[in-house]
């Protein structure tokens, strides 16, 4: 029998061979935080008084979360981050208005295949994309292993999905990831390694991956991982990373599922309120306006993410009924996005620009809804006050539906408004 | 004693602690305030030290903000029952020492009113006179358990060393 990616990837950081549902200790290659690092400094220094980091080199510190900050409290934590950071001589720290963290590793080619990436922060799986073993930890977890540079991991057991055809037209890789969620539920991968093979994944860029992995803990995923391939190899050895890590499973790795998904049949839809499993196609969706259209995170706040946007809305205003935010999810993206005039043609029509961050996802700034109020965004969570007043009401959908739905006012299929 | 009986699956940690506060509330007394407000707003100021929280799946589901855990096992919550535990929830509750216990048997065993004990070392959960084993923890996590959490684990072992 052979092995998973997960069984390969733990197996070598453990230098022996390993069994699902096996712990082992490994050392993290990269440990990300991001603002709150501010509160993982407090738990270090308390733990280990005037102690020094086991190996700043494999930190990571990102300020994207409430940035520019919001209010004295979140200011003074940005400053304990920076003061830290100088203190310690992290060389990897991004201020704010770089981005946001799962945008920013890869684009500093710190999300090398094969390598294990932690985060305080449950979207780390995004990184799979890069054929990473990238997962979420809590801060306690990361201060331990600021401390030690070591944690445990349960061998997961891993699902195969296996991905074939080609995405029509206006339906992209959140449709598809909405769909698998909606089919396998919130819970349908809990604990576990999720592996995407097939013919199609070689037709999907790296934005696509992104999104795709950045959702993997949508559905209880521990880690959700694309092979590195030709693509990879090209968004990266421009980042100066060497792709000789790279790992994959074997064609005889046990897998406790299999499925397949023809990407031929995929459509537009959208997540309700208040789960992410809780998905429909938009042409069985009754009338339902919206008062706000979030474009952004690290799910779809890519650079093609504002192309598509910009090719639906096609030179058209916004409905005067929505507020459409846009974050571009680096400074790399917005300053490309300018280049290309795609900045020009979102505020033309009539969009209010956000700085490259983390913007109105978490509900603590930049976009908060009001009771009763309905949005319609493109990123990856929509539990009941997420962003910001329980009664409230998110939907999720793709870039294209985001524009289609800011040009009505109503959650509206793209392929009707081109 | 009293059991807090959540019956909904998926709950997650914005209904645990809404993220508006995640970068705003780090210790224990800031986020009690917070815990648990969507889901119940008479939470904070019912629950006791040795109350029981049952729900029913994938409890904790969501972000990997650990005020959820830390903040449960700052009121003094004895432990959560629930029929699965969240990936992230679960590791954090062992970081936090928080006992978790995953047993649908004994979350459908469940009545209104029934008395629940839970014992950790031995693996059983007792309901209304009936009990139920649930697999206990690897070694490696129930040691960090015991120590009350990862970080104080850190500090025991450290002190253990300058000693040896």
């Amino acid at each position: 029998m052979g092995e998973t990616f997960a069984m390969k990837v733990l197996g070598r950081a453990a230098g022996k061979s390993v069994e699902e549902g096996e712990i082992v200790f490994i050392e993290p290659d990269v440990i990300l935080t991001h603002d709150n690092s501010s509160a993982i400094i407090g738990k270090f220094e308390s733990t280990v008084p005037g102690g020094t980091l086991h190996d700043p080199e494999r930190l990571v510190i990102i300020l994207d979360h409430v940035i520019p900050a919001s209010d004295s409290k979140t200011a003074a934590g940005h400053a304990k981050v920076r003061a830290f950071v100088k203190k310690h001589g992290i060389s990897n720290f991004f201020d704010i208005g770089n981005g946001v963290c799962h945008q920013l590793l890869p684009e500093n080619g710190l999300a090398a295949p094969g390598s294990i990436v932690v985060g305080s922060d449950s979207h780390t799986c995004t990184y799979g994309a890069f054929n990473c073993f990238a997962t979420g930890i809590d801060r306690t977890e990361s201060a331990g292993i600021w401390i030690t540079g070591k944690t445990w991991f349960r061998v997961p057991e891993t699902i195969c999905i296996d991905l074939t055809g080609h995405l029509s037209d206006l339906v992209s890789a959140k449709d598809l990831i909405l769909t698998i969620i909606g089919d396998i539920g919130a819970d349908g991968a809990n604990y576990m390694s999720v592996e995407f093979h097939g013919p199609a994944v070689g037709s999907l860029r790296m934005c696509d991956r992104m999104t795709i992995a950045n959702m993997g803990i949508e559905m209880g995923a521990k880690l959700a991982v694309f092979p590195a391939d030709g693509t990879t190899y090209d968004y990266l050895s421009k980042r100066g990373v060497e792709c000789c890590g790279a790992i994959w499973s074997d064609h005889d790795a046990p897998y406790v599922r299999n499925l397949s998904y023809d990407l031929t049949t995929i459509v537009p839809v959208v997540a309700r309120p208040h789960s992410v499993d809780n998905v429909i196609p938009i042409s069985d969706l009754p009338e339902t306006p919206v008062d706000q259209v979030f474009l952004g995170t690290c799910t779809n706040g890519r650079i093609e993410d504002l192309e598509v946007a910009v090719t639906v809305l096609n030179g058209r205003k916004v409905s005067d009924r929505v507020r459409f935010l846009v974050a571009p999810a680096s400074r790399e993206i917005l300053r490309k996005g300018m280049e290309m005039g795609l900045i020009q043609e979102l505020v033309t029509a009539g969009a209010t620009l956000l700085p490259p961050g983390c913007g109105p996802c978490l509900g603590a700034h930049q976009g908060v809804l009001a009771p009763g109020e309905r949005c319609l965004s493109t990123a990856n969570r929509n539990f009941k006050g997420r962003m910001g007043e329980k009664d409230s009401e998110i939907y999720l959908g793709s870039p294209e539906t985001a524009a289609a739905t800011a040009l009505t006012g109503r959650i509206t299929d793209p392929r009707e408004v081109l | 004693m009293s059991v807090f009986r959540y019956r909904q699956d998926d709950i997650n940690t914005d209904l645990l602690f809404p993220g508006k506060h995640t970068y705003t509330c780090s210790t224990g007394p800031e986020i009690r305030e917070h815990l648990l407000e969507d889901l119940d707003a008479e939470f904070a100021s019912k629950v006791q030290p040795g109350d029981i929280i049952i729900a029913d799946r994938n409890f904790g589901c969501g972000s990997s903000r650990e005020q959820p855990a830390l903040g449960l096992r700052f009121v003094g919550l004895k432990a959560v029952v629930a029929k699965s535990f969240a990936r992230i929830f679960y590791r954090s509750a062992i970081n936090q020492g928080l006992l978790l216990v995953a047993s649908p048997e004994a979350v459908d065993a469940y009545s209104d009113g029934d008395d629940v004990d839970v014992d950790a070392a031995a693996g059983t959960i007792t309901v209304g006179g009936r009990a139920f084993s649930f697999p206990p923890l690897p070694a490696e996590m129930l040691e960090i358990l015991e120590a009350g959490g990862l970080l104080e684990q850190i500090t025991k072992k450290s002190r253990e060393a300058g000693r040896a």
